[in-house]
């Protein structure tokens, strides 16, 4: 019975994301980008293994308020972290555009996957190491850490998130592993 | 068509490691002078099958030293020789020198020929001169040992020059001349010219016909049988020529091994007679390295089979009700599902049971450590371990052996006493240290009794308070003051040994328990010896769950913590100091956890009338207010912290009939959780 429930959530998700790869603009590394109310993210498109809609997560008692709680993702047990929260931003009520994209995340040599909640997906950019441009050094909310570069997309500016850093083990997220 | 060997290699190992643990066993039980015939001919058999095996895989130096090691047994079978120590210890050191020459050969890497060359010159000379002085005997064969290596059928200088000139035909059986160079290239340095003249122009070239030779130059010590052997599924195809290699003068430096082997060897070994310990140091880090096959008795599987039968009639039972369902046949689909439900059950736990093997397995390394530790630190100790068949899941089993041997070091290094100062204080010379295993509920427990020194409390109390883990003046209880010998950086030994004693390592021990789910405990009474008890759980992955809510969420506790739910009184709800609350149950008083708090939900109100669930942890009572009680049923534990981390309270999550995730509780950190919050309140009570 389970089964069809998250057949279901996988259907919605592949026709969003086969949308959003249709959309491909540009050369270079590809890199899926969702928005967070009017700012647009990029997370390096190799690390994302799946993306659902929104479903109810099992909440965790006692962890920092941007950890949802858990998922089921196919038999393992996967975290859900609110982007919004973990940037200190203004919450949102989830919505049947909320979307979870489930990224690998790699720290030293250990894997995990781990949602993230999004307000929408957007795009599929390819982005060259050199339309990076470095963070600003003050004046964002964000530690600079977490971000990976600015790059301008169709007159947009894309955060490009190192997924690593924001959802390590020193973010509050990961803590000690054993 | 070459068979892949190296599926038999590796059952060949494992027996083989098996065997050797077999071997050691025997000779540690073995008493200088008095020969039991019985266990010789064990070790005996057991060297003979290894000598069988490594010698159908071509492994010469294990062959050789295992004959070696046969004729000394033979002769001690027979009564020419007596069993004396030295004997052992130097049977022993055999043992150790053909567990790391199987390991070299397992993993591929090389083995110090100087160790086995030592050896086998030693049992050579113990096999001849009777009862002889081992370590004398392993000075003089440190020369001996080197020159034997050097003329061992190998090349004259030190090299062979391989002429391969496959027939064109080569591909079509299947091998590739590549893999042979590769396999040539791990016997020693090897120099490839390949001859490509009759190479035939491109129109003309059949790809499927070998049209190559090759003239391989191998530098080092390798025997001609090696090289026959790398070539031989290929024999019949190829014309092969092996010759030495004439060594010009410049060649010297491409094969340096051969040259400065005995010096080397030597100056690694300076102290002939202190050999024991650096082999049984190589054996333990081997020994380390789990294999990931397991061995299952074929009852068991006989049973799985029956089992799946089973499911297989119950299955096609129902296919055939199915296909022409009515609703009077309501009951018969009722019946069929139930069975199903038993199969299911019954095949999983099944499947289980092959996971469990016998902690002896764990155990068996043991007897030689605390022989080895004997010697090493001049202490008499008496090993018993009770309770060998004592099943646990095997991934617990392995996670678990460090720890034991690390509590078992300390116990011979800080627990018993030398013989001296024991006969001083009226004990017996010989300490004696215990282990146990035994299932209770559903955990294993372990018990690492000594009848040594002790802890001192007040000692450990006070480097407590040195290291300011307490506050001067405050109480504690004897359980509170022992936990502490598990906190990192404490060491109630001013000097740190070899063995032990720096402080590192009991958190460890603690750490890696915990990590399995398991919990340890320490008694002790100094002067009288120490106590440490381990619990485990017996599985890892399922358990027998109570599922219940609390505000919108599902959780699942431990059926086996459960010791009974109940529907609160009014009257045995009592209060202390307006804010704990306290039950009256079976003549207690246990305190009440709100989940609702503690999960930080809102709600709760009046304890009348609601449901809570009375659970066990480490003798201790606690009541868990719950909002319902759902069903039981047995839960598949997925870890949390795989793709998370760990969170104090919760053993994991399982996924529930609906898809949806359940945390399951782990009530030793529930209370952990509900303890640090009353401190947090009391603190605010009293500022």
């Amino acid at each position: 019975m389970s089964e069809s429930a998250s057949d279901k959530t996988n259907s919605v998700a592949t026709t969003q994301q086969d949308a959003a790869l249709q959309g491909t603009v540009g050369d270079g590394d590809q890199y899926l980008t969702f928005t967070l109310g009017d700012e647009e993210y990029g997370v390096d498109i190799l690390r994302v293994q799946e993306i659902r809609a929104w479903d109810t997560a099992t909440p965790i008692p006692n962890t920092p308020p941007y950890v949802k709680g858990v998922i089921n993702m196919r038999g393992t047990i996967v975290p859900v972290v609110d982007l919004r929260e973990r940037f200190g931003m203004e919450t949102l009520e989830y919505t049947q555009f909320t979307v979870v994209v489930l990224v690998k995340v790699i720290h030293g040599d250990r894997e995990r996957i781990m949602g993230l909640i999004v307000d929408a997906l957007s795009e599929v950019y390819g982005i060259n190491e050199d339309q990076l441009r470095p963070p600003p050094e003050f004046g964002t909310v964000i530690r600079t850490d977490f971000i990976r570069g600015l790059a301008t997309m169709e007159d947009k500016m894309v955060i490009v998130l190192d997924v690593d850093s924001l959802l390590g083990e020193d973010a509050g997220v990961g803590g000690d592993g054993d | 068509m070459s068979i892949d060997m190296n599926q038999f290699l590796q059952t060949f190992f494992e027996e083989s490691f098996e065997g050797l643990d077999d071997m050691e066993n025997g000779l540690l039980n073995m008493t200088a002078g008095e020969p039991d015939v019985e266990q010789l001919n064990d070790i005996f058999r057991a060297a003979h099958s290894i000598k069988g095996g490594a010698g159908t895989f071509g492994l010469n130096s294990v062959t050789d030293l295992t004959h070696k090691l046969e004729t000394l047994l033979d002769r001690l079978r027979e009564g020419e020789s007596e069993v004396t120590t030295d004997g052992i210890n130097l049977l022993l050191e055999s043992v150790d020198c053909l567990r790391s020459l199987l390991q070299a050969e397992r993993d591929g890497t090389e083995a110090d020929p100087q160790q086995a060359a030592d050896i086998t010159t030693r049992l050579a000379a113990m096999v001849d001169g009777g009862d002889g002085d081992s370590s004398s005997n392993g000075k003089d064969g440190d020369d001996a040992g080197s020159t034997a290596a050097a003329d061992d059928g190998s090349g004259p200088g030190g090299g062979w020059r391989i002429g391969f000139t496959p027939e064109p035909h080569l591909f079509m059986t299947g091998n590739d001349p590549l893999r042979l160079l590769e396999e040539l290239s791990e016997l020693g340095e090897i120099q490839v010219s390949c001859d490509s003249s009759s190479l035939p122009a491109l129109p003309d070239l059949d790809p499927e016909q070998c049209v190559l030779s090759w003239t391989i130059d191998l530098y080092g010590d390798v025997e001609r049988q090696a090289i026959e052997e790398v070539f031989e599924w290929v024999e019949d195809d190829c014309s092969l020529t092996i010759a030495p290699l004439e060594l010009a003068a410049g060649d010297t430096t491409t094969a340096p091994e051969t040259a400065s082997d005995p010096q080397a060897a030597s100056a690694g070994e300076p102290a002939g007679d202190d050999t024991p310990q650096k082999p049984a140091q190589q054996s333990s880090g081997g020994n380390a390295s789990t294999s990931s096959s397991i061995r299952v008795d074929t009852g068991k599987i006989d049973n799985l089979i029956d089992m799946v039968g089973e499911l297989v009639i119950t299955q096609s039972m129902l296919n055939e009700l199915g296909e022409n369902f009515t609703m009077d046949k309501l009951e018969k689909l009722q019946d069929g599902l139930a069975q199903l439900e038993r199969n299911t059950r019954e095949l999983q736990e099944n499947v289980m049971r092959i996971r469990m093997v016998p902690i002896s397995f764990a155990y068996s390394r043991l007897p030689r450590m605390v022989h080895d530790l004997m010697r090493q630190l001049g202490k008499k100790v008496d090993l018993q371990l009770n309770g060998e068949e004592t099943e646990l899941d095997k991934t617990v089993m392995e996670k678990i052996i460090d720890p034991l041997v690390h509590l078992v070091r300390n116990a011979m290094d800080h627990g018993i006493e030398a013989p001296e100062k024991r006969a001083e204080l009226g004990k017996q010379e010989t300490g004696t240290l215990e282990m146990n295993a035994y299932h209770k509920g559903g955990y294993i427990v372990i018990e690492i009794n000594d009848d040594g020194a002790g802890i001192s409390r007040d000692r450990l109390l006070g480097k407590a308070r040195e290291a300011s883990l307490v506050d001067n003046g405050e109480e504690l209880s004897d359980e509170q003051v022992f936990d502490f010998i598990f906190h990192p950086g404490l060491s109630t030994h001013d000097e740190a040994t070899d063995v032990s004693g720096r402080g590192v390592g009991m958190d460890v021990v603690k750490r890696n328990i915990k990590a399995l789910g398991g919990n340890i405990t320490v008694n002790s009474t100094p002067g009288r010896g120490t106590r440490f008890a381990i619990h485990l759980p017996l599985t890892l992955s399922i358990l027998d769950g109570q599922l219940f809510r609390v505000g919108d969420q599902v959780y699942v506790v431990p059926l086996i913590s459960i010791m009974e739910s109940l529907q609160m009184q009014g009257g045995k709800i009592k209060r202390m100091a307006g804010t704990s609350e306290l039950y009256e149950w079976r003549d207690d008083y246990i305190p009440i956890i709100r989940l609702r708090e503690l999960f930080n939900e809102t709600g709760g109100g009046a304890l009348e009338n609601e449901l809570m669930v009375v659970v066990e942890e480490d003798d201790r009572y606690v009541g868990l207010h719950v909002d319902e009680l759902l069903g039981q049923q047995q839960v598949v534990i997925k870890s949390l912290k795989s793709n998370y981390r760990p969170v104090t309270g919760f053993a994991g999550a399982t996924i529930l009939g609906n898809g949806t995730v359940a945390l399951i509780l782990d009530i030793a950190g529930l209370l952990e959780l509900a303890q640090a919050r009353d401190e947090v309140l009391t603190k605010g009570a009293n500022n």
